[in-house]
This record gives structure tokens, C-alpha cells and sequence, in this order.
């Protein structure tokens, strides 16, 4: 009955404050958009430019790749001055004094972007392997490839996706429900509450609930958005992904009430975000965690975001089905239970009783 | 009062927060049906009293009875009626929707809650606002609607810390007649006060300085005992300075 009424009362606070609930629906699907036409991005062209080469290597570069941007510089100086102003990305030069047939091509890198150092690198390998007379032998030990999960049209997003949807999840309802109950206790409203028969856990209670049914929305919005209009790799069942993402919903609700017990007012909320939320999603999976150090690794083990991370992966891009996520459900209600029961404690610091 | 128990019984009590000691050795009494108010300076400790009777907060040491039964506790604030010195009204919501809630909070259901949100608001004069935003509400028409929730559950004890602040002199003069009408009725009200000329309208005082109780008696009494014409001149007596 009482936690009905808060429930009740936080869905009309929702309904009248149409900021907040663009903030929870809409901001989510336009990061997640952003960061697909991001990701989604083709892949990096270098733009390479040639001074002194024998115009059978500058053919060759330019029939390996048409959009590959090849330009030719007349002296190698002209080509370094390129390469300073940032117009080209490297630069080949030959080594004129030696023989022809002992040509090294030189290659200078503009060095800045790893991205970019990369492609030239890739672009080149190809290309001399191209020019390299090829025999029988080496195109029968071309290796076949194929894939355990995933496939080779798989993209950036495809990998990203799954994590963020449970970054962005975790954010936007960390930050709004740790918010409102902060302004409860700023406003008076909560000591209001606590002046009244309610119980603790009933408070507790009934801002999961009420936040709890907005997050099903949400949860729904933005798992549906990501795999029917982006177009994120999804293999596995829908309902899973709607699962996980509520969990992670409510994670971040019943954590984000816990600590607006420690913050003043909304500031030292937000202060929250690098401390608590920017760590998790480094720890996510986002990189590969096997090359951190083992306490940070452990540290990883301790956050919500990298069992929900965890979780979206074996669903939308290993198609795998309950038993692979069992774990991080039963983490994740863990998770939530602990905090609501924390929150309940944090609240005697208002009334004992 | 006979044999009856006092509504509030403070014993001795005193209230620390950390090292600062905020309320020493306080003891009174408010019978039922009274009108009793509490006068002092801000910062005198005022609202902190009115939590310990409340069971927000807990006494460090003496006791508080509400009712003969020891506070804190959770089922004697079924009987309470507070309202706080900050308007605690989500003003995001519409005065009907704050009602409702809280309404629902003192487990006030169907026909009764929307005859007791009728009544509350037609005492505060804020009838016609009912559907309104609280964020378009004054500051005096919070108040009200503070009180009007204050009232929704008719508790028989009424806190009111600082119920008057910033409603104006007519429609103070009409909440004065509708607590003494509660008066009446039996209900006992508490009320802090700094407007001196308001605690002329309690039955009693109770005169509060730097945690300490100076003293506790009809307003009249406090008069005579000090031989001041005015709540004022017997306040500053009490408080040390003399003319």
C-alpha cells in the first residue's frame, strides 16, 4: 500500500518532468547512434606519397588500392614538407645510390596516429607481397579462415555495442534515481517521509519499483533501437538482452540511492561518475583485461558493469543462452540486494526506527 | 487533567550532536487539548525539540513520552501531524497529487481521502488551487498546503515547527481560529514561534535559549512572574538581560 503510493508518485513525478525522461530515452539512443556511425566507420585510408620511385611501385600502389591517395613529389624535400604539414601520412623515398636491383625503399612515417601508422604499414605489406613473385607452394599454405563466433563482416560496434548498451544503461539511471533521492533529502521531503509510518525498507522498496518500471522501457527502448535500427550484431535471444539490461538497471538504481546518502547535493553527485562509473567501464571488457594487472584485474571482478558487459557479449555476439549468463544474473540481483540492503541501513542515519 | 496521561512528557532531556550540545536537561509537559509553543532565537534548539517528540531523532540521554508511550516510536507516528520548518512538497507535482501521496502514506483510501483533502484544503483556503503545480505555488500558499498535509490524517498531536512564516496577517489571523477549533476538538498542537506577538495566542510558553529551557507557563503567568507588560520584555528577563 505505502510502497504503492511512492511508486505512484515517483511515475507522476516522471510523467511531469519531461526533461528527465528524454534524458533516460532519448540521450541513450543518440550516444548509442553516435557511437555506431563512429565505429561503423570505414576503415582508415592512408595517403602515401612516393618521390623518386620507379613508376612500376607507384603503378602497383595505385592499382592495389583505388582509394588509396598516392601523390608524387618531385624531390624528396617537397615530400618531407608534405609530410610536416600533415597532407600525406608517409613518405617512400629510394635510395638512389644504390644499384637498381638493390633498391631499399625508404619509409618515413608521419608518426602521430597510431591509426594511420597502421594502414600504411598494412597497405604496404600487401603491396609487396603483390610485387614478390609468388610460387605455387605459398598459395597452398594460404591459411583458411573461419570463425567460432562472429564472422569476418564483423564490426568495432558489433564488439562495442554489447557494452555499451550496459555503460549507458548504467549511467543514465545511476545519475537520474541517485539525483532524486538525494533531492529528497536536500528538499525535506524525506525527512517528511520519515515523519510518517513508512518503513525504511518501504521507502527503499518503492523507488525500485517506480524507477523499476521506467527501466523496463528503457531497457526495452534501447536493446531494441541498438539491434533493429543500428543493427548490432544480435545472435542470441531477445529476452536475455532485456533481462540483463534490467538487471544492470536496477544495479545502478539501488547503487545510485546508496550513494546519494554520501553526497551534500547534486555536484558531489556527479562527482560520482568519475569515481565510480568511468573505472567500471574501463574495466568492462571495453580492452582486453588479461593484459592488466592482476589487482586491477580484480578490482574488474567487483563491478556491476563488467558481469553485465560480460553477459551482452555471450548473448548478442556468442548466441549463447542461459547457462553461459546464469552467473552474472545471480551476480547482478546480488549486486542490487546488497545495495538495497545497504541503502535501508544508510537511511538510520535519518531515523533509527 | 486528573488522572489522565500527558500528551507529551519531556523528562531531562538532552541532545548532542557530536560534541555540540544542543538541547540540556529539558523538562515539560503538554496536556491535551492544549495549545503549546515554543519560543527562542533561531538556533536555540527549537527544531531539534520538536524531533525529539517527533521520534525522528533520538534523545542522548533523558526521555520523551507522546501519548505515554516512550519515543521513538514507529506506530505513534500514525498519531502525529507534523509539518517541518522547510515546505518538504514535491513541486514537481500538483497540490492534489502531493495530498494524495501522502494521504496514501497514512493509509487514508477511497471516499475518506478525497473528503479529507476536500476539508485540509478548504481550511488552508487553497480549494481553488487544488490542481496546480506546487512549483507555481507562493511561498505563503506552500505553507499552507505544508499545514494542509500536516492535518490530512486528523492526528490528535499536531507538531508545527514555524507554521506561519510567510503567510500573511489575515490568513494567519484564519489559521489561528482553525487550531484553536482543533483545540476544541481535542486535538493538543506544539508550534514553534520566534514572532513574539504569536505566542500571546498559546495557552502556554515554553521560552527556549541556547538549548536550555527558561522557563514554561501561561502566557500570563510569564507576565506576572517577571513583571514585564510584554512576551518580549519577560523573554529578554529571562534571557539575562534586563532593562
Amino acid at each position: 500500500m505505502r510502497i504503492r503510493a511512492i511508486t505512484l508518485r515517483i511515475l507522476r513525478q516522471f510523467i511531469h518532468d519531461k526533461r528527465t525522461m528524454a534524458l533516460m530515452f532519448i540521450a541513450p539512443l543518440i550516444v548509442l547512434s553516435l557511437m555506431s556511425l563512429v565505429f561503423n566507420g570505414d576503415a582508415y585510408e592512408p595517403k602515401i606519397g612516393v618521390s623518386g620511385v620507379p613508376l612500376n611501385i607507384s603503378a602497383a600502389l595505385k592499382e592495389h588500392n583505388a582509394t588509396t591517395t598516392i601523390k608524387e613529389y618531385d624531390s624528396e624535400e617537397l615530400g618531407k614538407s608534405a609530410l610536416v604539414e600533415g597532407k600525406i601520412d608517409a613518405l617512400i623515398t629510394l635510395d638512389g645510390k644504390a644499384g637498381n636491383s638493390g633498391v631499399i625503399p625508404q619509409v618515413l612515417l608521419e608518426g602521430s596516429n597510431p591509426t594511420a601508422n597502421k594502414a600504411v604499414i598494412m597497405t604496404l605489406q600487401k603491396l609487396s607481397q603483390k610485387l614478390l613473385p609468388s610460387t605455387e607452394e605459398q598459395l597452398q599454405l594460404q591459411p583458411q579462415i573461419s570463425y567460432l563466433y562472429g564472422s569476418e563482416n564483423m564490426k568495432t560496434i558489433d564488439r562495442f555495442g554489447p557494452i555499451m548498451i550496459g555503460v549507458f544503461v548504467f549511467f543514465f539511471v545511476f545519475l537520474i534515481a541517485g539525483v532524486s533521492f538525494l533531492r529528497e533529502r536536500t528538499t525535506g521531503t524525506l525527512e517528511r517521509l520519515l515523519s510518517t509510518p513508512l518503513k525504511r525498507w518501504e521507502i527503499v522498496l518503492g523507488y525500485v519499483c517506480g524507477f523499476g518500471i521506467f527501466t523496463v522501457f528503457q531497457a526495452l527502448l534501447i536493446s531494441w533501437f541498438s539491434i533493429q535500427i543500428l543493427g548490432i550484431m544480435m545472435t542470441g535471444i531477445f529476452g536475455y538482452v532485456m533481462l540483463i539490461t534490467l538487471l544492470l538497471s536496477m544495479t545502478a538504481l539501488t547503487l545510485g540511492t546508496l550513494l546519494s546518502a554520501f553526497a551534500a547535493n547534486e555536484l558531489q553527485m556527479i562527482q560520482f561518475i568519475p569515481l565510480i562509473i568511468v573505472p567500471q567501464i574501463f574495466l568492462s571488457g571495453l580492452f582486453p583485461l588479461d593484459t592488466l594487472p592482476l589487482w586491477l584485474q580484480h578490482i574488474g571482478y567487483a563491478t556491476p558493469i563488467y558481469y553485465g558487459s560480460e553477459a551482452l557479449m555471450n548473448i548478442m555476439i556468442r548466441g549463447k543462452g542461459w547457462s553461459a549468463i546464469a552467473l552474472d544474473v545471480y551476480v547482478l540481483i546480488g549486486f542490487s540486494l546488497l545495495f538495497m540492503v545497504l541503502n535501508v541501513l544508510a537511511l538510520r542515519k535519518h531515523r533509527r526506527m | 487533567m486528573g488522572s489522565e496521561v500527558p500528551v507529551i512528557s519531556v523528562s531531562h532531556v538532552g541532545k548532542a550532536f557530536g560534541d555540540k550540545q544542543v538541547l540540556e536537561d529539558i523538562s515539560l509537559q503538554v496536556d491535551r487539548a492544549e495549545t503549546f509553543g515554543i519560543l527562542g532565537p533561531s538556533g536555540s534548539g527549537k527544531t531539534t525539540l520538536v524531533k525529539l517528540l517527533t521520534g525522528i531523532d533520538e534523545v542522548t540521554s533523558g526521555e520523551v513520552k507522546v501519548l505515554g508511550v516512550t519515543m521513538p516510536k514507529l506506530s505513534m507516528l500514525q498519531q502525529i501531524g507534523y509539518m517541518a520548518q522547510s515546505d518538504a512538497l514535491y513541486t514537481e507535482l500538483s497540490a492534489k497529487e502531493n495530498l494524495e501521496f501522502f494521504a496514501a502514506l497514512y493509509g487514508l483510501k477511497g471516499a475518506e481521502r478525497s473528503q479529507r483533502i476536500k476539508a485540509v484544503m478548504e481550511l488552508v483556503d487553497l480549494q481553488e488551487h487544488l490542481r496546480k503545480r506546487v512549483d507555481q505555488y507562493s511561498g505563503g500558499m506552500k505553507r499552507r498546503l505544508s499545514l494542509a498535509i500536516a492535518l490530512l490524517h486528523e492526528p490528535p498531536l499536531l507538531l508545527l515547527d514555524e507554521p506561519t512564516v510567510g503567510i500573511d496577517p489575515v490568513l494567519r489571523l484564519s489559521i489561528w481560529k482553525e487550531l484553536k477549533a482543533l483545540n476544541q476538538k481535542g486535538t493538543t498542537i506544539v508550534l514553534t514561534t520566534h514572532v513574539m506577538d504569536e505566542a500571546e495566542k498559546c495557552d502556554r510558553l515554553g521560552m527556549i535559549r541556547d538549548g536550555k529551557l527558561l522557563a514554561a507557563d501561561t502566557p500570563a503567568g510569564l507576565l506576572q512572574a517577571t513583571g514585564s507588560t510584554s512576551i518580549e520584555e519577560a523573554f529578554l528577563y529571562y534571557g539575562g538581560v534586563r532593562s
